[in-house]
């Protein structure tokens, strides 16, 4: 039932329901490895209920519930006996709004490592030095390590973001909320520099409101409406000659 | 007839100016007749000498013991059942008719008077359990009268921590224990200290509860077993008893003191503890 062996996410009928309504309609997409797969659409369409389902932070809110299979390398993540605390450390997430938490930036990045228990001041720094450069953050902040995260920009607080989930070392997956809402076009393109480098590493998947982000960036774009995916393929294609007019009626502007 | 906004405007900052200088007139002058009365009879051998002849003469130093111990006894019971109850509550329950009940409750219980509590106080712990007039006693009896201010406060404190952090935490591969441990309880801690000083405070005031369950003995109390009398009991002694006007306001005055620095130092480590934060 999984696809190829180059496929890090399987999602076959995945459905999620939000108390009645049905915000996730019984999606089947092979995600793949090493890539940027971007998601785009309207509003309302189950973009961000889709991400959230991935490492199950929809877990947080009781109405949720979901149905279908959900694989990453093979396995089911909503299976009985699945390590959700693992899960997340193998599944970032990125917000967004960007949320530095009240502590300082050296100490917001080593959130996760520190919860896995690295605790050689050595290796910390490293780590912190690395996740900040991958980042395109660390010349920015280097001199001030020990300076409260909430007194960077909104910029460079998501870019603290992006560092801190970068920092968890079991990290293969990235997931992306519609990073760069907030951002102004320098911010954004640092962020959007890291990912086209990231994917060398990790597997990427971009919601953003923003289509032209999509085109930039990912090399699959999958369009969701209305909490269906309505197609998904090769970024070029979607863009140029979508399968489902509905697509094209949106990345022109038509509607949403 | 309709009063145009502007002047409605001026008449409502003056009514509201008025109430506040009216109710900050009061509190100056029952501080100011307070320590009038009571200072001139305060000095270092009335601090730290032990009293004469029931407190005729002589000093207040088993009382000042009393009253930094009693509640220090209570806080220790209090803030670890009352921050669990809290943490309990907020992080591990959804919203159910148990945790609405139990809520209805902690706030019913807030509203008990005190010698309701220590009536309870005397007859459970000091002659149920046998432990007689004492710290201990006296301590539990706090204990409880101040649980439902620590369990609402905390539980206030602790809702009012961003979700945000909560999910940044828990998609970085937190339990929820550790989102309590590492994100919660440090930003709600601001709000945890305040339900806890307004505990100390009523503790620190509390004459009625007090003298039911930790008694009134004069002496410098050597074990959690021993009775003890605080400032408030000396005073309400002193002065329902006529044995010493003039200790009585003293006492009142050094209580007075007493509470003012509380707060003080709780201002100041709140003030250190949010520009920590933010550095």
């Amino acid at each position: 039932m999984s696809g190829d062996t180059n496929s890090k996410l399987v999602l076959r009928d995945f459905s999620v329901f939000h108390g009645k309504d049905h915000s996730l309609r019984r999606v089947s997409m092979d995600v793949k490895t090493n890539r940027i797969l971007g998601v785009i659409g309207p509003a309302g369409s189950g973009k961000t209920t889709f991400l959230r389902a991935l490492n199950r932070l929809n877990d947080l809110t009781p109405e949720i519930r979901t149905e279908g299979t959900a694989l990453l390398d093979g396995d089911d993540i909503y299976g009985g006996s699945y390590d959700v605390v693992r899960l997340r450390k193998r599944v970032g997430m990125l917000f967004a709004l960007p949320v530095a938490l009240p502590m300082s930036i050296y100490d917001n990045v080593l959130y996760g490592p520190r919860l896995s228990g690295v605790r050689d001041r050595r290796r910390l720094s490293e780590v912190v030095e690395r996740s900040l450069t991958a980042a395109f953050l660390w010349d920015e902040v280097k001199d001030r390590l020990q300076m409260s995260g909430l007194r960077l920009s909104g910029g460079q607080q998501q870019r603290l973001c992006l560092a801190r989930v970068l920092a968890m070392e079991e990290l293969e997956v990235i997931l992306l909320d519609e990073p760069c809402s907030g951002l102004d076009p320098i911010s954004t393109a640092k962020i959007e520099d890291a990912l086209t480098i990231l994917k060398d590493r990790y597997t990427i998947i971009l919601v953003t409101n923003n289509t032209k982000q999509a085109a930039r960036v990912a090399d699959e774009t999958a369009f969701f409406l209305m909490g269906e995916m309505v197609e998904m393929g090769p970024t070029g294609t979607v863009f140029t000659v979508p399968a489902d007019p509905r697509t094209g009626e949106y990345i022109t502007g038509k509607f949403g | 007839m309709r009063i145009p906004p502007r002047y409605s405007q001026i008449l409502a900052v003056g009514l509201m100016g008025a109430a506040t200088l009216l109710t900050l007139l009061v509190l100056v002058f029952v501080v100011v007749f307070v320590l009038g009365k009571g200072l001139p009879a305060v000095n270092l051998q009335f601090l730290f000498g032990m009293p004469r002849d029931m407190g005729r003469a002589g000093g207040i130093l088993p009382a000042i013991v009393g009253t930094v111990l009693l509640p220090l006894v209570a806080i220790a019971i209090a803030m670890p059942l009352g921050v669990g109850t809290a943490v309990y509550l907020a992080e591990y329950t959804r919203e159910t008719r148990l945790t609405k009940v139990l809520r209805f409750g902690t706030d019913c219980l807030a509203g008990i008077p005190s010698i309701i509590f220590g009536l309870f106080g005397f007859i459970f712990f000091v002659v149920m359990l046998k432990m007689g007039w004492c710290l201990l006693s006296g301590g539990l009896t706090l204990a409880i009268m101040i649980l439902p201010t620590i369990i609402r406060t905390s539980e206030e404190a602790i809702r009012a921590v961003p979700n945000a952090y909560r999910e940044v935490s828990f998609s970085l591969g937190a339990t929820r224990w550790e989102t309590v441990l590492k994100v919660v309880l440090p930003n709600a801690l601001p709000g945890i200290v305040t339900g806890v000083m307004l505990g100390v405070g009523r503790s620190v005031g509390e004459t009625a509860a007090v003298i039911f369950t930790a008694g009134s003995a004069l002496r410098l109390p050597a074990t959690m077993f021993d009775s003890v009398r605080t400032m408030a009991v000396h005073f309400y002694i002193l002065a329902r008893e006529g044995i010493s006007a003039e200790n009585a306001y003293g006492t009142a005055a050094v209580l007075i003191i007493s509470i003012l620095l509380i707060n003080l130092a709780t201002y100041g480590m709140m003030h250190r503890m949010l520009a920590a934060r933010t550095k």
